[in-house]
């Protein structure tokens, strides 16, 4: 998710951007920066398919919704997953353990992809 | 510590929880009983039969997918609905009833239990009232506690508003939609309390589940949208939400299209972009959260917010301009008749000409929900009192609903549920105050009262099956009571004292739960189990007549006309016909066509000559109208009659027109005084065709209208009578074909009764000899 914030804050100093991503450096997980590069590349492939839907063609319209679908699908469950393990957000999710989240991402991530699968062609 | 009444005191813990939980069993199966059994009056009464005008399409179609399987139902192309146009079923159909019939079906021939398709279609709606008491318990459950969850069961199996559209044999929609709806609502709440994107995705396959089963879940996509949102705007966010919503969203609106009448719609209609909009708002909100806990500058946050707002801004004016370029649908038309009531009746007459689109007339709230229509607010009123997220959840609903049950009589069924949980609040926390056997402290100081109160509860009974949030709410109400009586003393202790008091009250709401029970069976039984396909009268003697008109007609068209004839109807009884009759129709309940439905109506309201081309050009072999002139029968086509025109004029505005049809003192007449285009009328004539030949010469009465019919009733020449029914309700004429030496069908008629061809013109002509 960080490299969103780049776009957002050009106007601003770049000094915020740089304590930002040191920030981010210091106090994040190695295990949450592992999910949020997996955020990144579905951010970077939602962004080309739907540029590839304005710009070439929305033609198989169901296999582009079910790709953009999949792509935003799995983000927020991801997203999900990143919240409810990181331990900031520990008073939050009081009935979710971290293998629990995991096994509701795997469920959720099935469930998604059988519609996509099913949605496709 | 004084008691009111005296507590058994030697019971562990543990018995105690085991015998409330058998106890919650045993009062949920017999609620689920006594749903089911309560729905049985129409199979009583009459028999195992599928009701109205919709059932009968979703039992056909239910046929179909049991006798040939789903894939020949999902492709299944129907051409004798729509004559000549036809209907792709299929694609225009909500399949979640069908399918879910079909599963039942082939799971009990599985088991070998050869159960009939009709059997299974008839117990549908009943079977699924039990469920929908079930999830209505976990709903309020997760509300206040399990004991106000048994009320609320028990209300909602019992309520006439629900029971309404879910007697046996009311094999529609809304029969397993209500279930749905609120299981979908229990795990949407679930998902939000517990932050579980197990729940959000549960939450999402049973709205899946919805929208292949009413086309209602609009009510749904917009609701959880709004209940997101407001709580954003109270400062409410928290990752729960985030994760509640967002795997609901982005798994539940992928599944919603693939219900091929659905299509594209989520992604593609004003309907359905609050839910975006909501989702899209949650993403940047949570951004921010995250990005706001690793920096804490406050030029950064300004600039975040700066960036908030307008990419809010951005993203509303870029839907208002995709809607004015026509990439997102405006809203439809029934969506407007929402806002505006009389929006329907000025632009699509044909909604506006269904009598369950109607605004609710006041008494009905109370005949549907009688004391639950009262002990609503007061449940309301208590959800604010605690207003933990599933509080504002339901007052939400409880508002958006109360607004839509006002504007149409079908949406009170979306209402009935919010009544019956928050009245179950309501009322279990009345019980919980005063069947509390803990007597208030005499010494003890304002300061003190509510902690000793509370203190004092856990040693009842009551208390230990109470979670620690009941004691919240019936203090709640005791502060309520407390402040409606005038306190003499700031000392004063608030309470109830004594058993006297505690049985006035109780002896009362019990008396109010008696005669809830009495009218809902009163009510089930006398106004929401009739089939409407066989009617019932009482005969002088008590015992009840059976009119089985409509099913005497289906059956005659059914073995004395060819596979292929046409029966023309208005379009109430296209679904009638095509189900029980098994013949091609011009229109029916599907009512996509209005311009095909307008052609119709043209033919009933023109004059013979004008309808027979109408008539033959559409292949129309038979035409079939309803007739309870003779019986009293009021749901008959002649009082229907006048939205034919209207229909009909909004199509051919230059050659139908609604004024014409009422007499010069704008009343709408049948008698001698009627109108020369209602006398013309097809349909006038057909009903009062013979009419007066009933009564032997005496006055014949129209005794639907109370007006005195012409002796001389009204003579066909396009059309024969070929079969009226045992009380004339259903009259079937016969189109007759060109003639065949090519005369007019008039003169030929004319010919045939031995009338001179045309008296006027030797007239004339000895006249032209004699000047």
């Amino acid at each position: 998710m960080p490299p969103k914030s780049a776009p957002a804050a050009n106007a601003a100093p770049s000094s915020a951007v740089q304590t930002l991503w040191k920030a981010y450096n210091d106090s994040t997980s190695d295990r949450l920066k592992f999910i949020d590069a997996f955020l990144v590349f579905l951010m970077l492939s939602g962004i080309v398919q739907f540029a590839y839907c304005v710009l070439v063609t929305t033609f198989p319209y169901n296999a582009f919704l079910s790709g953009f679908g999949s792509t935003v699908g799995q983000f927020v469950l991801t997203a999900s997953l990143r919240s409810q393990v990181n331990p900031e957000n520990k008073n939050e999710f009081k009935d979710v353990s971290p293998e629990r989240a995991f096994a509701d991402f795997a469920l959720g991530s099935i469930v998604l992809h059988f519609f996509v699968f099913n949605f496709l062609g | 510590m004084p008691t009111a009444f005296p507590l058994p005191s030697d019971l562990s813990p543990a018995t105690v929880t085991n015998t409330a939980s058998l106890l919650r069993i045993v009062a949920l199966s017999l609620i689920s009983g006594a749903a089911i059994a309560s729905r049985l009056f129409a199979v009583i009464n009459f028999e195992s039969i599928i009701h109205e005008f919709d059932p009968w399409f979703n039992y056909r179609a239910t046929r179909v997918l049991a006798s040939k399987g789903f894939y020949e139902f999902w492709n299944w192309f129907d051409p004798t609905a729509w004559y000549p146009l036809g209907r792709v079923v299929g694609g225009t159909v909500y399949p979640g009833l069908m399918a879910t019939s079909g599963v039942i079906y082939n799971f009990l021939h599985a088991l070998n239990l050869p159960v009939d398709i009709r059997n299974i279609c008839v117990m549908l709606a009943p079977g699924f009232s039990a469920l929908t008491a079930w999830a209505t318990y976990m709903f309020t459950k997760e509300l206040k506690d399990e004991s106000a969850g048994l009320l609320a069961a028990a209300f909602i199996g019992i309520v006439p508003g629900y029971i309404s559209r879910s007697v046996a044999g009311s094999y529609d929609n809304e029969a397993i939609a209500i279930f749905l709806l609120m299981f979908t609502f229990f795990c949407w709440i679930k998902a939000l309390k517990l932050g579980s994107a197990l729940f959000g995705t549960l939450a999402a396959v049973f709205y899946f589940y919805m929208v292949a089963a009413w086309g209602g879940y609009v009510f749904i996509t917009n609701m959880i949208p709004l209940h997101g949102l407001v709580l954003i705007l109270m400062g409410r966010f928290s990752s729960r939400l985030y994760v509640a919503y967002s795997s609901w969203y982005a798994i539940g609106t992928l599944s919603s299209m693939q219900v091929p009448f659905v299509g594209f719609q989520p992604v593609s209609t004003s309907e359905h972009m609050a839910a975006l909009g909501v989702f899209g708002l949650l993403q940047i909100v949570a951004f921010t959260q995250l990005v706001r806990s690793h920096v804490s500058s406050k030029q950064f946050q300004d600039l975040l917010f700066l960036a908030l707002v307008t990419v809010g801004l951005l993203g509303f004016v870029g839907v208002v301009g995709l809607t004015y370029k026509g990439v997102i649908a405006p809203w439809t038309g029934r969506f407007y008749s929402l806002w505006d009531t009389g929006y329907a009746k000025k632009h699509i007459p044909i909604i506006a000409s269904v009598s369950e689109h109607q605004p609710t007339a006041w008494p009905s709230f109370f005949m549907d929900l009688q004391f639950l229509i009262f002990l609503f607010p007061a449940g309301v009123v208590l959800c604010f009192h605690q207003l933990r997220d599933e509080h504002v959840f339901v007052i939400i609903y409880a508002a958006m609903a109360s607004y839509f049950a006002g504007v149409m009589v079908r949406l009170m069924l979306t209402l009935t549920p919010v009544v019956c949980v928050a009245s179950a609040v309501a009322f279990s926390s009345l019980l919980d105050t005063y069947l509390d056997a803990a007597e208030p402290a005499e010494a003890a100081d304002d300061a003190s009262e509510t902690a000793s109160a509370s203190g004092s509860n856990s040693g009842s009974k009551k208390a230990k099956k109470a979670t620690a949030s009941a004691a919240t709410p019936g203090s709640a109400l005791g502060d309520i009571v407390a402040a409606a009586t005038p306190a003499k003393k700031g000392e004063k202790v608030k309470g109830i004292f004594g058993l006297d008091t505690r049985l006035a009250i109780i002896v009362n709401a019990f008396g109010m739960l008696a005669f809830f029970v009495f009218h809902c069976t009163w009510a089930t039984a006398n106004a929401y189990s009739s089939p409407s396909v066989v009617l019932a009268s009482t005969n002088p003697d008590g015992s009840q007549h059976i009119i089985d008109d409509f099913r005497e007609a289906y059956y005659w068209l059914r073995q004395n006309t060819p596979e292929t004839a046409v029966v023309m109807s208005w379009w109430d009884y296209g679904y009638q016909i095509a189900g029980m009759a098994d013949r091609p129709t011009l229109v029916d309940n599907n009512t996509w066509n209005n311009t095909h439905i307008a052609t119709v109506g043209k033919a009933m309201s023109s004059s013979e000559e004008v309808a027979y081309p109408i008539l033959r050009k559409h292949d129309v072999d038979y035409v079939l109208v309803i007739f309870g002139g003779l019986l009293g029968y009021s749901g008959d086509d002649i009082n229907k009659f006048l939205w034919m025109v209207r229909i009909a004029q909004g199509v051919w505005p230059e050659e139908i027109q609604e004024p014409n049809y009422f007499t010069p003192q704008g009343e709408y007449r049948v008698d001698d005084k009627a109108s020369t285009a209602m006398k013309n009328s097809l349909m006038y004539k057909m009903s009062y065709y013979r009419f007066a030949e009933l009564f032997g010469g005496g006055q014949a009465t129209d005794r639907v209208r109370q007006q005195q019919v012409p002796k001389i009733g009204p003579t066909l020449d396009y059309l024969d009578e070929a079969y009226t029914t045992e009380n004339w309700i259903v009259r079937i004429y016969e189109v007759r074909k060109e003639d065949l030496l090519g005369r007019d069908l008039k003169s030929a008629n004319a010919f045939a009764k031995g009338k001179k061809r045309k008296r006027s013109k030797p007239v004339s002509r000895r006249r032209a000899i004699v000047n």
